[in-house]
């Protein structure tokens, strides 16, 4: 049954882009494609899409797909679907929802009947000491993700089918979406760190591939590949800190690493002169990993790009299962970071200034989609905070519930994007709550669950974190509970803001406003369930993933012995505490509602009068141009010198180039000998025979 | 004084070098050129005839008289080459004898 849940995600991917290929070549078959008769309508949708460059309409043939999404006016004629696209679909989205079924029942066998699994496949590498087998590893850690990953998956893959409907490549999106499952399901599986790494970049490379799923567009290329190269970032230090856990521990397969880790403690070894202590190390170079994976301060820079790809990918990768990779992968190796106290604080660190840095940005973001994006990485950093303080079953808790209501949000804002025809900045939105009124109720129960309102999912998980950070020893623990719950504030308000600059107020495009419509049910049909999702999946799981039931569930998946201490004291916690994420939340929802509701006019005047913080937190706390002017500048100067300089000047000139320069410099020296003049050979002759006779002089008869 | 060898040799080697000079210092006309080649023979041919008598070997001027028809001959053949490239280029500068010129 494990291997069904795996792989058959693996198949739909496989069929899919056969489909794809092959009707790629029907498609192209090696001459230019047909110019589309639609040319003149790239000047109106480039302005209604802040996105479609006009220069994206100047790329050959498929003028639709260039302008990405905008090919949606009355009379405009777009590139037809690409043949086998529906199967493509039903092949996908039908395994996906076995896969997903079959997950469910997993968790229930796993969790809560106890019934582990470890199946192995193959063995992948013996060489040496290094013996390393693939092999599915299902308990209950594995299991939760299961269960996010193929519902969010198999809800994206029905929704996506109403989304692109318009788009013509749709079975090569289908195909990398599925690939994309397969991906992160072979890393929450995973037996052994080299497994984890496997998926660890197929879900890069897969999210690569989606966010520059348009390619016409140089903006998705660009993002994609600043999503890969920070990513790979992370990924040196993950790869490091494989190599560590090798070095440290002969195997890389997590039972034995789990087992020699206790031995571990407080041994050091020897690098460039440096003792380092090695449990913290490692855990600091395989956190490195999570931080780019899942876009932690300092390697977030991708995420808000990556909002490039289509709305549907956004929500899957970059919202509920891609980004968590890194959460996972810390709770999976919680037996190493719980017996590194430093690893831990950094970890609680690094994850409430994300929390606070993302919120912040936020705040001003004027794409429906960034405002999201950032929303993302901040509630990413409350689960790295909880990680840090030992509750690694409450972060897993915050991952399952963001999940559902993450992934809400992302396709309700698609649902609004496909309404206001592929329009993204919420200030040309307004008043579509009357328009669009399914998608304007399930933005709101995700909003609600975002902001932790009480009863909803958010709730639970959100303000159980917060506690935790309460119970916890140590300075990062406080710092990281004023941070969490300042953000909670902060997630509030833009949260709500969003809410009411696209469905209250004044409609501020007018012709927009007139079409809207609202989505398919192919598309409405996964919000409602990840509405339902959003509310029901707190109260009944806070059992398992917390207090007492949480040992019985997660068995030995998570090391939970601190946490048993911090659940005990959270229920001791005086009631100020208790309520201070909800108050934060309500004194959001006021300030969104004075400024955007009651005194639209505050905003502006305060944007106006506060210019440099205004400027400071729309451009992300200048961090793009920051690492521009630290990294890429002296990259692209290093490799332009290598080029020119190294490359060009020394190497050509030394060598090739060089000689057949000294050899055209000798040929031109020996050519002024052949003058042509019958007197200069005389003499030539003259000079050689008197030279012959002084030899012959010297060398004397024998010579 | 006895004119002995030396001063027959002597003239053939001051013959000789001007004959080669001759072919090299001269820029202006190819029949130079020819006279100096006939310059050049006839110092051999002194040398040839001087070390002869000297030595009371007839050989010398047997192989003096080869030498003195080889000259003749060559030098119909040099003045009749010179009269065809004179039809084709119109100059005996030796100066303008540069078409091998690489």
């Amino acid at each position: 049954m494990y291997q069904a849940i795996v792989l058959l995600p693996l198949l739909g991917a496989v069929v899919a882009g056969v489909i794809a290929l092959a009707g790629a070549r029907n498609r192209f078959p090696g001459e230019d494609p047909p110019s589309p008769p639609d040319d003149h309508h790239a000047g109106t949708h480039a302005e209604a899409n802040m996105h479609g460059a006009p220069v994206a309409a100047s790329q050959h043939g498929s003028c639709s797909a260039a302008h990405g999404p905008g090919a949606h006016d009355e009379d405009e004629e777009h590139e037809p679907s690409a043949a086998g696209s529906l199967l493509a679909e039903l092949v996908t989205c039908t395994f996906l929802v076995i896969s997903c079924v079959l997950s469910w029942i997993a968790f229930f066998d796993v969790g809560f009947a106890g019934h582990d699994a470890h199946i192995p496949l193959f063995t992948f590498i013996t060489f040496g000491d290094l013996h390393s087998e693939w092999a599915l590893r299902i308990d209950s850690l594995t299991a939760v993700m299961l269960v996010v990953v193929t519902t969010i998956s198999s809800l994206v893959h029905i929704y996506s089918v109403g989304y692109m409907e318009e788009d013509p490549y749709k079975p090569r999106f289908f195909a990398y979406l599925s690939f994309f499952t397969f991906a992160m399901l072979m890393l929450v599986t995973a037996d052994n760190l080299l497994q984890l790494f496997f998926g660890w970049e197929g879900v890069g490379l897969a999210s690569y591939l989606l966010i520059g799923f348009w390619y016409h567009k140089p903006e998705a290329n660009a993002a994609a590949i600043k999503a890969f190269i920070v990513n790979r970032v992370g990924d040196f230090g993950f790869s490091l800190g494989i190599f560590a856990v090798f070095y440290l521990t002969g195997a890389i397969d997590f039972d034995t690493i789990f087992a020699q880790a206790p031995g571990l403690v407080g041994k050091s070894f020897h690098f460039l002169s440096w003792n380092v202590d090695a449990l913290t190390a490692l855990c600091l170079l395989l956190f490195m990993g999570a931080m780019g994976k899942s876009a932690q301060f300092l390697l977030h820079t991708w995420l808000p790009d990556a909002m490039e790809g289509p709305t549907p990918v956004s929500a899957l990768i970059h919202a509920a299962t891609m980004v968590t990779a890194g959460v996972f992968m810390v709770a999976r190796l919680s037996p190493l970071f719980a017996l590194s106290a430093d690893a831990s604080a950094f970890v609680t660190f690094i994850g409430a200034t994300t929390a606070i840095f993302a919120a912040s940005v936020a705040l001003v973001q004027n794409d429906i989609k960034r405002i999201i994006a950032y929303s993302t990485c901040s509630q990413l950093g409350y689960m790295f905070v909880a990680m840090g303080v030992g509750a690694y079953s409450v972060g897993m808790f915050h991952l399952f519930t963001h999940a559902f209501f993450k992934a809400l949000l992302f396709l309700g804002s698609g649902s609004v994007i496909l309404a206001m025809h592929h329009e993204q900045d919420i200030r040309r939105m307004g008043g579509l709550r009357h328009k669009i009124p399914f998608t304007f109720a399930v933005m709101v129960i995700g909003t609600l669950a975002l902001t932790g309102f009480p009863l909803t999912a958010g709730f639970f998980s959100k303000d159980a974190i917060i506690e935790a950070d309460v119970t916890a020893q140590g300075a990062a623990a406080s710092y990281a509970f004023f941070m969490t719950t300042l953000a909670a504030a902060l997630t509030s308000f833009y949260s709500w803001r969003l809410i009411f600059k696209t469905f209250y107020g004044e409609p501020h495009d007018r012709r927009h406003y007139e079409e809207a419509h609202e989505s398919p049910k192919v598309m409405l049909i996964p919000l409602a369930v990840l509405a339902v999702g959003s509310i029901a999946a707190g109260w009944p799981f806070v059992q398992i993933f917390m207090g007492h039931g949480a040992d019985v569930f997660f068995g030995t998946s998570l090391k939970l012995t601190e946490a048993d201490t911090l659940f005990e004291e959270a229920e001791t916690l005086p009631i100020a505490i208790k309520l201070a994420p909800t108050i934060m939340m309500l004194g959001g929802l006021l300030v969104a509602w004075q400024f955007y509701i009651r005194r639209p006019d505050i905003p502006e005047a305060l944007a106006r009068d506060q210019r440099p913080l205004y400027e400071f937190l729309l451009n992300k706390w200048y961090f793009d141009e920051i690492y521009d002017l630290l990294f890429v500048r002296p990259t692209l100067w290093l490799g332009r010198l290598l080029w020119k300089g190294g490359d060009g000047f020394v190497i050509d000139g030394f060598g090739p180039d060089g000689v057949s320069a000294r050899v055209l410099d000798v040929t031109r020296n020996v050519i002024r000998l052949q003058t042509g003049y019958l007197y200069h050979y005389a003499f030539a002759m003259l000079i050689g025979v008197a030279a012959a006779i002084t030899w012959f002089m010297f060398a004397g008869p024998h010579g | 004084m006895i004119i002995g060898l030396g001063h027959y040799l002597s003239v053939a080697a001051t013959v000789f070098t001007l004959g080669v000079l001759g072919i090299f210092l001269n820029r202006k006309n190819v029949i130079v050129i020819l006279m100096s080649i006939e310059l050049i023979l006839l110092s051999v041919n002194i040398n040839l005839v001087a070390f002869s008598t000297f030595l009371g070997d007839i050989v010398g001027q047997v192989y003096a008289l080869i030498v003195l028809t080889v000259a003749a001959a060559e030098a119909a053949i040099g003045l009749a080459i010179l009269v065809a490239y004179f039809r084709n280029r119109g100059s005996i500068a030796v100066d303008d004898i540069n078409l091998m010129k690489g």
